[in-house]
């Protein structure tokens, strides 16, 4: 009998293994795809993409543009950090952009996307994001894909939380990730954290025509972390959902001092509620705070910044009935509403459950004041009370959370690299597919919205390891989309993502596309230094500014011989882009300039600041292939020393 | 009896070995069904419909107010490449320029310049002789029956 099994056995061995060699060896991150994913993803040349998927750049400050499904880079939108492709924030136009009560900030940390939406789905208007390091959000025109305001946000200390909005975009919410001593007392001992530190959590108002952004006022919370949020929608419209760590109020190595307690929270914010109050008269305008406010001139391509001094805060220890405490497993960091408005979703990072909140439930809660005790002065309301229920064992490391529109919910988890989809009426997980490696954020089409669009889910990761040809140390980001139209995810695609892109938002391109500017009108331009036709070039002195009005078309630039500039002198060039076809800018760099070239779109003006610091004659050149006489696009500039007597005189073409 | 339980043991492992070997084998033999020649083959620009002679007609006196707004549209967006002389620029000058092209010519020119150049053999014998091509403007055919005036009084019209 022993005889007999050993035989058996190593023959059914012999049989799987002479099998497993039959298939392809795997090669590490190597993964089985369905034989068709290839035609899924494929786009034929010339054709278009079914949706734009705008992307966070994390630590490079911008916002990316991928086509979906081909996972193509169309566009990296500079936002919160210079670009010297373009002349973003070097420009004489665009430098105010990056202005904060700091002064000139360069560079910020962009994680989290929100399209403006209306009754709750997306209107393609508009983009929001985050500066998480020097608080700011910024709005970027889809129309031009350009950032067209910034504002800062003042009483915050990492703007992580944010940019959160409402479901017809009445506000941006932005709270803070690191509270901070605030007020007129902001000089005191870090240990001093329990007493002096607080938390705010500020509601940006957008208006519906232009976009400018506004603070309506900011709430004064308690100095714990806030980390993420979500607005209600339909039946929750009026709420805000925030997740909240460090209840431990520790302000040293919070990876073991803020991870102590069973629960921390979601904080369940009624904004409507703190409307009411400020109309009442509630807030405190606050006038010892400074932070700076910039919008583009469409008209001039000008921004214009400005220092606010003034903001109105409530405090909602003194307001009842706009916060209540919603206790939540382990060091929770996503917290994502359901399309439907009824649920909410949070991702404990050390839980092993993912908690699924109801809202008809909290308002029960609320109304019967089940509360299990206060936070502060803010009734927690009992965790069971409000529990729809909990999804047990999803998988290791629970983040984030997007929907379909069949009731299922799709969340991340970091730890044991995957998507767990799951029913969110029953709790039930139903598939799950790796991801590679360690998923952070994930999106949906409309993911976020009250009608997802489904049919995709895009997993950005937080690491690559040997998912490309090796670059060095130093890798891009791994991004996969899935194929979620059927009951199983399945994988179609790997593409590489600049920067670190944390949250993200998918949108069908007609909405945007259809609305796309093509060229600036020159009738329309309206910057003081435009040059309107050749004939209006020009060189002026003013003092030791030099002002070069300069216009380019296919292929020359107006004036393209200068001489009367002297050594100390700052030499101005507007350059007005005489194009009126679409995708046919002008670039302009001189020799030896300090800051960057500009880019100059049709019609459009842009001015670049040179400092010459020698004598002699410079070169200057269009940097965009423009056309066969592309190389012939260039000038001299003449500079003479200081006590020299060479007048200004300026000539394109004269023999 | 130990026997028929390890076969119990065994072959459940066979199976599963067997599938996911064969999902990959239906990797590798399947066949691609996509057209790619099919998805790739032309895909014409679109330039819009041209204007026919008939549409656009001169008439004596010149409209004063068209040569006038016809001017200043040719300081901004003309002027870069056209001298009013014969003598050329970047594109040809336009002395004369009335007298040798038709009235749908120039209008076809000025508001459609890459249907002209994909279409019109003498559009495309200047394009061969500046080797730029003339870019569009996005004048509107209202804009450019004025220039057009103003060509015309350029050629001493009146």
């Amino acid at each position: 009998m022993r005889t007999t099994k050993t035989i058996l056995f190593s023959l059914t061995i012999s049989l799987i293994m002479s099998l497993h060699q039959g298939c392809k060896p795997r090669k590490p991150g190597s993964v089985l795809i369905d034989g068709d994913a290839a035609s899924k993803v494929y786009i034929a040349p010339g054709k278009y993409d079914e949706f734009y998927n705008f992307v966070s750049g994390g630590f490079n400050g911008q916002m990316s543009v991928y086509g979906l499904p081909s996972g193509r880079c169309l566009k990296i939108i500079p936002v919160f950090s210079v670009s010297p492709e373009n002349g973003y924030g070097y420009s004489e136009e665009t430098k105010q952009m990056l202005n904060t009560s700091h002064g000139f900030v360069p560079w910020d940390d962009l994680h989290h996307i929100s399209l403006s939406q209306k009754n709750g789905e997306y209107d393609g208007r508009w983009a929001f994001g985050n500066g998480n390091n020097t608080p700011r959000i910024a709005r970027v025109d889809l129309k031009t894909f350009r950032t067209a305001e910034i504002i800062e946000i003042p009483n915050t200390g990492g703007n992580h939380s944010s940019p959160f909005i409402t479901e017809n975009t009445e506000y941006i919410m932005a709270s803070t990730r690191f509270s901070v001593p605030i007020g007129n007392k902001t000089d005191v001992p870090i240990g001093t954290y329990k007493e002096n530190f607080k938390g705010t959590v500020s509601f940006i108002s957008v208006d519906p025509n232009s976009g400018r952004m506004s603070i309506a006022f900011q709430l004064l919370l308690p100095g714990v972390n806030f980390d993420l949020a979500r607005a209600g929608k339909g039946k929750s419209h009026g709420w805000f959902f925030l997740s909240c760590y460090n209840s431990e109020k520790a302000n040293t190595l919070l990876e073991v001092n803020a991870s102590q307690k069973d629960k921390d929270f979601i904080m369940a914010i009624n904004w409507k509620k703190a409307e009411e109050y400020l109309k009442a008269g509630k807030g405190e305008k606050v006038s010892n705070v400074k932070y700076a406010h910039n919008v583009l001139d469409e008209k001039t391509h000008i921004t214009h910044s400005e220092i606010l001094t003034e903001v109105t805060v409530l405090d909602p220890k003194e307001l009842p009935g706009i916060v209540y405490i919603i206790p939540c497993p382990k060091s929770p960091h996503g917290c994502d509403t359901d399309p439907t408005g009824e649920y909410i979703v949070a991702s404990g990072k050390l839980a092993a459950v993912i908690p699924v909140f109801s809202f008809t439930k909290m308002q029960q809660a609320i109304a019967n004041n089940t509360i299990e005790g206060d936070y502060d002065g803010f009734p927690v309301l009992k965790y069971e009370a409000v529990l729809h229920g909990e999804v047990q064992k999803p998988g290791l490391g629970p983040l984030h959370t997007e929907f379909d529109a069949n009731g299922n919910a799709y969340t991340t988890m970091f730890v044991s690299s995957e998507i767990v989809k799951w029913n969110i009426e029953k709790l039930e997980v139903l598939d799950r597919v790796s991801t590679y490696y360690s998923p952070g954020h994930l999106c949906i089409p409309g993911g976020d919205t009250k009608k997802p669009w489904g049919k995709y889910v895009i997993a950005y990761n937080k690491i690559t390891k040997d998912r490309y040809l090796p670059t060095g140390p130093e890798l891009a980001q791994a991004a996969q989309l899935y194929d979620i139209s059927g009951e199983k995810m399945k994988l179609l695609l790997d593409f590489p993502t600049i920067g670190e892109p944390h949250y993200a938002n998918a949108i069908p391109a007609e909405l945007i596309s259809k609305n796309s500017k093509k060229i600036y009108r020159i009738e329309e331009n309206e910057n003081p230094y435009v040059s309107k036709g050749e004939a209006k070039a020009k060189v002026e002195r003013k003092g030791n500014e030099v002002h070069v009005y300069m216009t380019s078309i296919r292929s020359h630039f107006v004036p393209d011989n200068i001489e009367g500039v002297k050594l100390g002198d700052n030499v101005y060039f507007h350059l007005t882009n005489l194009e009126q076809d679409w995708d046919v800018p002008h670039g302009f760099a001189v020799k030896g300039a300090n800051n960057a070239e500009i880019l100059t779109m049709p019609g459009e003006t842009q001015t670049l600041k040179w400092t010459p610091d020698r004598v002699g004659v410079f070169p200057f050149y269009c940097t965009d292939f423009c056309s066969a006489l592309h190389q012939e696009m260039s000038g001299y500039i003449r500079v003479s020393a200081q006590d020299a007597n060479v007048p200004i005189t300026y000539s394109t073409g004269q023999k | 009896m130990k026997f028929i339980k390890f076969q119990h043991l065994i072959w459940p492992a066979f199976s599963i070995a067997f599938i996911s070997c064969s999902g990959e084998l239906k990797e590798e033999t399947k066949q691609q069904q996509v057209n790619i020649e099919e998805l790739t083959k032309s895909q014409p620009e679109v330039h819009g419909t041209m204007v026919k002679e008939e549409e656009i007609m001169f008439s004596n006196p010149l409209n004063a107010e068209w040569v006038t707004t016809g001017k200043s549209i040719y300081e901004i967006k003309c002027q870069s490449c056209h001298k009013l002389t014969n003598e050329r620029l970047v594109g040809p000058g336009w002395s004369g320029v009335t007298k040798k092209r038709t009235p749908a010519w120039l209008t076809n020119m000025i508001t459609n310049v890459d249907m002209m150049l994909e279409s019109d053999t003498e559009a495309q014998k200047l394009l061969e002789l500046c080797l730029v091509r003339m870019p569009n403007q996005n004048l509107t055919r209202e804009e450019s029956r004025e220039v057009i005036e103003f060509m015309r009084k350029n050629d001493g019209e009146k």
